[in-house]
Order: C-alpha cells, then sequence, then structure tokens
C-alpha cells in the first residue's frame, strides 16, 4: 500500500485544536445521525402497549387539562381560535421544545458508555435526541390537522404552508441552543440533570402555550416574554389561524434570543466535547 | 515510504482530585470560589510521558505494559476519543479502534438492528453494512436469533455478533484493546485468524493485550510501556521478555519480605509476608528446596479459624498451584487469634525453574478478610534435583516430581 505525504485520510491529532465547526466531518457522518434517532425512537416505544399512540397521547392530555383548567374555570379566551385549538397547537412545538431540550441535556451522560469507547462528532448525539423529539411533532401533527376540522377552524393555507414550517423549524433551532449547552454542563456538572425539569417547566409558565400573550397588560411584561426564544416558534405557528400579527417586534426579539442561544449552545458545546471522554 | 502513523512526543495529564468525587458538582466549584480554596487537593498525573514511535504500513505493533501503564491512554488517544496534552499524532489512513466488543449494543433492539447500530457506529456506511451483512451474520453464527432482541441473548452469541461486525470494517488502521480476553477459547482461535487475515491483507494493527501468546503470534514488533513512558521498542521476543522482567522487579518485595504499612493498610489484616528458601529469608527459591511463606497478621478481633491460602501463579499470570489449609488439616489454631504469624512449609517445592508470583488470601472458615494479589514476585531457580543432575525440559514441565522409581523388566 503507498500512501503520498497528503492523502485523503491525512490527519494529525493535537492537543487542542481551533474553533471550528467542522460541517465536513459532520457531512460524513450523516448516516449516524440517522441511526442514533432511529435507535431512540425504537427504544422509545419498544415494549409499549400503545406505542406511537404516546406520541399524541401526551400533548393531548395536556390539552384536555388545560382546557379543563384556563379554558373553563379561567375562561381565558384567545382570538380568533377555539381554547383546545390553542392550547394543542401550542402545546404540540412545545413537546418538542421540552422533550429536546430535556433528552439532549441528559443524552451524553447516557451515552457515556458510547463516547469512552468510540469517536464520532458529539454533536451527533444531542441532536439526534432532538430528532426524536421532532419524529413524534410530526405524529402529533395528524391529530392536530383532525382538531383543527373537528373545531371547524378558519385556516389561511397559503400561510399554513410557510409558517407551519417555520415554527418547526425556529423550535428546532431554538431546541438546539439550550439542549447543546445543557448535554455539555450535565457532563461536567451534574447538578444539571435536576435543573432542566425544573427549568423547563417553570418555562412553560412563561411562553404563551397556555395562554395568550394579549392577556398581559403591562408592556415590559411582554418584551421579557419575548426573550423566551419559543415564542416566535409559537406565535408564528398560530398565525395561519390569526387574523394579524399584534407585535412583529416581540417576534424579532425572540428569534434573536434563540439564534443567540444557539450559537452559545454550540460554542460551548464545541470547545468542551475534547473532554467529555475524560469527565463522563 | 512514509509511516501510517507518526506518534510524536504524546504526553497526557489527568488532574486528580484526592476528594474522591467522580464528577465535579457545582456546589463545590462555588465553595471552592467562596473559600477561596486553592487547588491544592488536585494533583497531575501523567498517564503518558513523552512517548515517540512511528508505524509502517502494513506492520503490525503489540503494546504491552502492566496495568497502569498508560496502554489504554494511548489507544483512546489514538482513537481520538481524549486529545493529548502535548504532542501530536501524524496518520496517514482511517482509524478504526475496538476498544470495547459490541460499543453501542442496545439490549432493546434485535440482532439485525444492532448489527447496523454498531456498524455506524464503529463507522461503516449503511451500504457496507448491507454488502457484507451475511458475512457478518454468516461469521457470527447466530442467523437462527436475527429478528430476537439481544437482551435474549446469551453472553457468548452477544459476543460473537459484536465481534463479527468489527470484523468486518475496512480501516487503513486498526485499534484493538483487549477484546480476545473474553469469549471461549474457539471462538478466541477464530477472532485471531481473522486479524491474521487483516495483516496479511497489508493493513496495520495496533493490538494491546495482556495475553503474550496472542501479541506474539501476531504482532512481530511491539512497544513496552512502563508508568506512561516508553520503555522499549523491537522485536515482539524481546519486548515480551523485558515485560516478564519489569513485571516481576518488584519494588516492594526486597530481601525476602515484603510489608503493608501504607496508609490504607491499617485497616487491613495481612501485614507482612516473608519467603524462606531452606529456613533462611531469601528473594528467591529454588527447585525442590524447603519453602517457608509466612504471613504476618493483625485482626480487630480473634480469629477462631484462621485459613491461609497461597496461589502460585506462574510469569504469563496463569495461576498454577494452590495451597490452603483447609484441604490438608483444617483449623491448625489451637486458641483464637488475634495476631500471629502464619506459615505453611513445602518440604521440596515441586515448581520448575521460571518467575512466579504469589497471592495470599488470610480469611476465617467462612470468607476472606484480606487478599493480597500477587505481593511476591520471585524466581524459583535452576537446581539438579537427582544424582543425574539432568534438568527437566521447562517448555513441557510447569511442575516435576522429585522421588520416581523407575523400573525395567
Amino acid at each position: 500500500m503507498k500512501l503520498p505525504e497528503n492523502n485523503e485520510y491525512y490527519f494529525e491529532i493535537k492537543p487542542k485544536v481551533a474553533f471550528s465547526l467542522n460541517l465536513k466531518e459532520l457531512f460524513e457522518y450523516k448516516e449516524l445521525f440517522y441511526f442514533f434517532t432511529w435507535r431512540d425512537v425504537k427504544v422509545k416505544y419498544k415494549q409499549t402497549a400503545l406505542g406511537f399512540l404516546w406520541a399524541v397521547l401526551q400533548p393531548l392530555i395536556m390539552m384536555a387539562i388545560f382546557t379543563f383548567f384556563m379554558g373553563k374555570t379561567l375562561k381565558i379566551q384567545p382570538d380568533s381560535m377555539d381554547y383546545p385549538v390553542f392550547a394543542f397547537s401550542g402545546l404540540i412545538l412545545w413537546t418538542v421544545f421540552s422533550s429536546g431540550v430535556t433528552n439532549a441535556g441528559n443524552s451524553m451522560v447516557s451515552n457515556a458508555q458510547i463516547i469512552k469507547k468510540i469517536y464520532f462528532p458529539r454533536l451527533i448525539i444531542p441532536v439526534s435526541s432532538i430528532f426524536v423529539a421532532v419524529f413524534d411533532f410530526f405524529i402529533a401533527f395528524l391529530v392536530f390537522i383532525v382538531l383543527l376540522l373537528a373545531f371547524h377552524q378558519p385556516v389561511n393555507i397559503g400561510q399554513a404552508f410557510l409558517f407551519w414550517p417555520l415554527g418547526l423549524i425556529i423550535t428546532i433551532i431554538s431546541t438546539f441552543g439550550p439542549g447543546c449547552l445543557l448535554a455539555a454542563l450535565n457532563v461536567k456538572y451534574r447538578d444539571f440533570r435536576y435543573v432542566i425539569p425544573f427549568m423547563v417547566q417553570a418555562l412553560l409558565f412563561v411562553t404563551p402555550v397556555i395562554y395568550p400573550v394579549s392577556m398581559v397588560s403591562q408592556v415590559w411584561v411582554k418584551y421579557v416574554l419575548a426573550i423566551n426564544p419559543m415564542y416566535a416558534a409559537i406565535t408564528l405557528f398560530r398565525l395561519p389561524m390569526m387574523q394579524q400579527l399584534s407585535d412583529p417586534s416581540l417576534v424579532w426579539i425572540s428569534l434573536s434570543s434563540g439564534v443567540l442561544f444557539f450559537f452559545i449552545g454550540l460554542t460551548y458545546f464545541r470547545k468542551t466535547e475534547m473532554y467529555f471522554a475524560d469527565l463522563a | 515510504m512514509k509511516p501510517i502513523l507518526e506518534i510524536q512526543s504524546v504526553s497526557k495529564k489527568f488532574s486528580i482530585s484526592h476528594e474522591g468525587s467522580p464528577y465535579l458538582s457545582l456546589r463545590d466549584k462555588l465553595s471552592d470560589i467562596v473559600k477561596f480554596k486553592s487547588k491544592q487537593t488536585r494533583e497531575d498525573f501523567w498517564a503518558l510521558k513523552d512517548i515517540n514511535f512511528n508505524v509502517m504500513p502494513g506492520e503490525s505493533i503489540g503494546i504491552i505494559g502492566k496495568n497502569g501503564a498508560g496502554k489504554s491512554t494511548l489507544l483512546k488517544i489514538l482513537s481520538k476519543i481524549t486529545p493529548p496534552s502535548a504532542g501530536k499524532i501524524i496518520s496517514r489512513g482511517r482509524i478504526a479502534s475496538l476498544l470495547e466488543v459490541g460499543t453501542g449494543f442496545h439490549p432493546e433492539l434485535t440482532g439485525r438492528e444492532n448489527i447496523y447500530l454498531n456498524g455506524s457506529i464503529l463507522g461503516m456506511k449503511k451500504k457496507e453494512i448491507d454488502s457484507k451483512f451475511d458475512e457478518i451474520v454468516d461469521f457470527a453464527g447466530t442467523e437462527r436469533f436475527l429478528d430476537t432482541q439481544l437482551k435474549h441473548y446469551s453472553s457468548g452469541m452477544q459476543l460473537r455478533l459484536a465481534f463479527a461486525v468489527a470484523a468486518f470494517l475496512e480501516p487503513e488502521i486498526l485499534v484493538i484493546d483487549e477484546v480476545l480476553a473474553v469469549g471461549d477459547a474457539q471462538f478466541q482461535k477464530k477472532c485471531l485468524g481473522k486479524m491474521e487475515d487483516v495483516t496479511r491483507s497489508g493493513r496495520t494493527i495496533l493490538f494491546v493485550s495482556h495475553n503474550m501468546a496472542a501479541v506474539q503470534s501476531l504482532c512481530k514488533k511491539s512497544v513496552l510501556l512502563n508508568k506512561g513512558s516508553l520503555e522499549f521498542i523491537g522485536n515482539t521476543n524481546e519486548v515480551v521478555n523485558k515485560y516478564l522482567d519489569l513485571a516481576f522487579l518488584s519494588t516492594e518485595f526486597k530481601n525476602g519480605s515484603v510489608e503493608f504499612n501504607g496508609p490504607t493498610d491499617t485497616t487491613r489484616i495481612i501485614k507482612k509476608v516473608e519467603l524462606y528458601c531452606n529456613g533462611s529469608l531469601s528473594d528467591f527459591a529454588h527447585m525442590g528446596c524447603l519453602l517457608e511463606i509466612k504471613v504476618h497478621f493483625s485482626s480487630p478481633k480473634a480469629i477462631p479459624y484462621p485459613v491461609l491460602g497461597v496461589i502460585f501463579r506462574d510469569s504469563q499470570g496463569t495461576p498454577v498451584l494452590g495451597i490452603n489449609n483447609n484441604h490438608y488439616v483444617g483449623n491448625v489454631a489451637s486458641r483464637p487469634l488475634q495476631e500471629g504469624d502464619f506459615s505453611f512449609i513445602i518440604n521440596s517445592l515441586p515448581l520448575i525453574n521460571g518467575s512466579y508470583s504469589v497471592d495470599i488470601h488470610f480469611g476465617d472458615n467462612i470468607t476472606d478478610l484480606d487478599v493480597r494479589r500477587e505481593c511476591m514476585n520471585f524466581m524459583v531457580e535452576k537446581m539438579p534435583f537427582t544424582k543425574a543432575g539432568v534438568l527437566p525440559d521447562e517448555q513441557i514441565n510447569k511442575f516435576f516430581v522429585q522421588d520416581v522409581t523407575w523400573r525395567v523388566q
């Protein structure tokens, strides 16, 4: 076997590599994204009697609970939508975020056995666990369509084709940042194992999932709520069912915050991933 | 021809915390800040120091060393699992590493699913796995259970499946750690055969093992690591001999005696072990000598039925002889003892010349109270034991028998 000085496989292993995304390498490992996602989806529903139905039941039950307490008891009435449609449209994206962040946050620790024994770009692990949540989204989305028909919800179809995918993409980006940040932090400080569920629960109440942001009267509170990256995702996702967007500046704030978190999470993860095997 | 791997002054440092916490907690970090505690409790530990060597394409290199010599760390650096602290490695081929068989195997998935999952974790493309799937299943011999969940497999079947996937990797450089230490003898042979095929096809192997025979049969050249440094590199037979010298050059066992008086030893029962050859303290024995092993013990409470077990291991670490007073005389103590010397004497040591080590088990009639594994390493030297003066062949014999009656009719 003759090998030239710089053949296609030439590489160096050095103490500290300058920060780089190394998208080329990620692309080479694209199949592994698929296999990890596939594994987690399979394992998640193996030995469950209801199987994929759980992906539907979780947001449905949440929706029923919130409809009863918020809609019926507190008489919250969103503009131009029945409360169940309102709640479900928020919850299907919220579920992607909450289970995405939770799974991604714990993913490096739960896959510690693998990362100690073999190399591949570490980013694959948290990203795949976010994809698992996205997979559940598609199942729940079918139920969402049924719900729209059942409640005779008027939908602007043209907008739907634009804003539904956009809402999902923003959700994925918003999940990625905190997910990767927590995954990396969790390797080093296991405290985050306890912080994550608490944080996700608390965030639900500062996200307009179960109440419309129009209920909030103080302007500054609205701006604080808009820092939450999920604000934009959910608002845009609901846009095809609403007459108009009340305050575009809030969406822009939320979007910027999502992108900022994305880069913070990515940078921190990339900077610390080399030492995961030593710490995990 | 350029080397396929150039390892240039590679070092690896770990900071070890003396507080014993396996991972950091934020509270520790915060309290450190509050208390202005310096990092005095942390200590640097060099797992590897300035390792240099080159590997040519097609070579298979054994990496040998005692536990903690840095073998696994070196393999982890080569596999990109952990970065070196200094130095660099230049590679001119793809490296696939096999630090464990069945990495990523999931018990809930079926055999078929695990082949795909494990294969892709090891770096195979789906197309590659598709094309080799039948061969993999054939090599593992598990076709009947392909659609059974892995958790229902026996451990041997899991291992065969795992090795089969790895055996069909086709990188230029294959890094293997101790994977042959498991599995039955027949399968081990099959694996070794497969690895010989790999070297014959011109690929490069780096192989870590404690099995000297496996290293000798696979690798012409070897590297000896000792306490993180490269001790010696060269012909495998030479390296194996150096390794054996090193393994038996125990630092604690001197002048026929080893004492345990470190900080962790205060709570343990075995305090001192001594070796007597023909009645005097000695750090070696010879064939047929009067051998005494004396164990000084001290226990927090009196032991009514002390049991002393001594296991002799040969140079490969294989136990060859075990002696335990339960098997001979039962209880030798006339009254419960809290402290004392417990010894046994063999009138004629039946071991053939070579290096041996000894495990001491000290217990009561129910359980081991203290075990000192390989606490003494010593040579048994050649000594003619009959008038003939010719010694038995050490290639064949591990033991010899002193009194043999011969008769011709």
